[in-house]
């Protein structure tokens, strides 16, 4: 495994700031049929930490701009920042970034940023993640690092995704150690055993590391999802300080 | 789960409420001012008294400005902008912000 | 820096007509929802609209005396701060001219207050003359929550910003005391014809 390169100051940081920086793409390919994976050649990408996001920016010929934030995917021993969009078919940057978007374009970041939603193994365990949909890509990065790492902290994710074919990750998800529950809400094959529906209560008491065991709890996803799962968690006795959240809004795919 | 699917259990609905966002979603943008990560930071709210992380705080961000608003209260926190070459920042909301200044997000 | 996103155009909007002020775009048939707080719960029970401060006597309305008020059907463009503008837009409701025209004062400002705490403030000679309004109705529908129902204030000629969504009333007072975005560096008037932003646009 080798180890990424840590600059500290690049031309993303001045005086400290954090300035939009030109990417270039160096790779996009199809994740699942609604998803893409970009990958991106950042100058001056000062290293992440699992969970970390960074914000794309996106300007039009006569100056309009949009701005998204983005969960970085790929683990921090991995050599190129990595990506994953679902494409909501009404939105305004999602269906750029995963249909229009070519190799060697550039698109302007900023990041990483958020201290606050991560995991690194120094920080320990038992670790339990929960996403619905898209929210599982920086769940990618933490397990990609544990893997990395050699850390054997506990781990567990417990992933809502519409059907099997919209499981984003699904190589990282099947090579992991970590425990995983995969639970499908819209289709399942006739001859699947996990489980499906809604995740609710029953289902985080069922598959989620208990209360006693002190877990620390991430949940990731869009807004409705996020909120149903964290007020289900702390009714099951979860302390709030163990449970994190990370709300992607109404994008990030419905799970 | 679709969100048509939450309203019906009242746990959601399609209106505004599915657009909010945790306060960690503002790093970035706050991030053009300060030069460390301030979203980590204790936040006691002045309207309230409460003691929660800016990162935890419900970050409303289809406005004119960023809006952070206290998780106990939904009093307003903070207020961030940045257009036309200006920044302007509010925290008449945050009584008192505590930083870790040891590590700034990065562990190790 | 500048460095345009090869291919991208952003939600689709009209830049030119002579309907739009400087800087608007048209943002045609979607009505983008701006939002600094929760949806307040509003109980029709319990509502009431009232006008307030200096004035001799406090008025007051409720649900069912808000309804019974003589009511106007307006067509018009509206401009919000953040540069979307949607013309046309249909609303029913009473006149400020109305809901004003009992009330004894020598005011000359008003701050509009609503559900959830938002305030906002502006000349009360703004709200007469025809040029204001508390809707409750949205193309023959009644007003949504996301947009301001069960009622709002609707004051076309300057930023939506003013246009108070959840409106229960006005104080009127001496002097132009800043609101929810005024304090944040908002213009205190707010004439989009003029771009006025910001204080000192
Ligand atoms: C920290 C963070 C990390 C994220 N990570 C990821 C990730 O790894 N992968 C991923 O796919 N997504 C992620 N997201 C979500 C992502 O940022 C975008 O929200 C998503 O890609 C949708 O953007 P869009 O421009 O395509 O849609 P938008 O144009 O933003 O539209 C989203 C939906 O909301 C509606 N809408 C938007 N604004 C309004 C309004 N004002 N009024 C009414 N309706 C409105 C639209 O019609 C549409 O249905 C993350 C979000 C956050 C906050
Ligand atoms: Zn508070």
């Amino acid at each position: 495994m080798t180890t990424p390169t840590v600059t500290t100051a690049g031309p993303a940081r001045r005086g400290g700031r954090l300035l939009w920086t030109p990417a270039r793409v160096r790779s996009v390919q199809a994740e699942t049929a609604r998803a893409t994976r970009l990958v991106l050649e950042v100058p001056g990408w000062a290293g992440h930490v699992p969970g970390q996001h960074l914000d794309v920016r996106l300007t039009a010929p006569d100056g309009y701009r949009a701005k998204r934030s983005y969960s970085v995917a790929s683990g921090p021993e991995q050599p190129h920042v990595e990506l994953i969009v679902e494409r909501l078919p009404d939105g305004e940057v999602s269906p750029y970034l995963t249909q229009q978007l070519r190799v060697g374009d550039e698109l302007e970041v900023r990041g990483p940023v958020g201290g606050w939603f991560v995991w690194h193994a120094s920080l320990g365990g038992p670790l339990q993640l929960i996403a619905g949909g898209s929210g599982v890509v920086p769940f990618l990065s933490m397990l990609q690092h544990r893997e990395a790492a050699g850390s054997d902290v506990p781990a567990r994710l417990l992933y809502s995704a519409r059907a099997l074919p919209d499981v984003i990750g699904a190589d990282r998800v099947a090579a992991t150690d970590a425990g995983v529950t995969l639970v499908l809400t819209r289709q399942a094959p006739a001859t699947w055993q996990g489980p499906t529906g809604r995740v609710d209560a029953r289902l985080l008491h069922e598959h989620v590391v208990p209360p006693d065991a002190r877990p620390q709890v991430f949940v990731c996803g869009p807004t409705g999802f996020v909120e149903a799962v964290a007020d289900a968690l702390l009714e099951l006795g979860h302390p709030p300080e163990r449970v994190k959240t990370e709300r992607f809004g109404t994008g990030g795919g419905a799970t | 789960m679709t969100t048509s699917d939450m309203t019906a259990d009242g746990t959601a609905d399609e209106g505004p409420e599915s657009r909010r966002l945790d306060g960690n979603a503002a790093a970035g943008p706050l991030r053009e001012l300060f030069s460390v990560d301030i979203i980590a930071a204790a936040c006691t709210c002045a309207h309230c008294g409460g003691t929660t992380a800016l990162a935890e705080h419900v970050l409303y961000a289809d406005a004119p400005a960023l809006v952070l608003r206290c998780p106990s209260c939904t009093g307003v926190v903070l207020r961030y902008a940045s257009a036309g070459g200006q920044a302007r920042l509010d925290l008449t909301g945050a009584r008192l912000l505590v930083l870790d200044l040891a590590h700034d997000g990065r562990p190790g | 820096m500048s460095l345009i996103s090869r291919g991208f155009a952003g939600r689709a909007r009209t830049t030119s007509s002579d309907r739009l002020p400087p800087g608007q775009y048209d943002a045609g048939g979607s009505f983008p929802v701006l939002t600094a707080g929760p949806t307040p719960r509003v109980d029709i029970g319990t509502w009431d609209f009232t006008v307030q401060g200096q004035v001799d006597e406090v008025a007051r309305w409720s649900w069912q005396q808000f309804r019974a008020l003589p009511r106007e059907d307006v067509t018009t463009d509206i401009h919000c701060v953040t540069s979307w503008s949607k013309l046309d837009t249909r609303w029913q409701g009473v006149s400020l001219d109305t809901i004003l025209g009992h009330v004894e004062t020598a005011a000359e400002y008003v701050t509009v207050f609503s559900d959830g705490g938002y305030t906002t403030n502006l000349p009360l000679e703004d709200l007469t003359g025809g040029r204001a309004w508390v809707v409750d109705t949205y193309d023959e529908e009644p007003l949504a929550a996301e947009h301001g129902g069960p009622a709002r204030l609707l004051v076309p000629h300057l930023y939506f910003w003013k246009s108070a969504k959840w409106v229960r009333g006005l104080a009127l007072t001496s002097t132009d005391e800043p609101g929810f975005w005024e304090t944040f560096g908002y213009h205190s008037y707010g004439d989009p014809w003029r771009s006025q932003r910001y204080a000192g646009d």
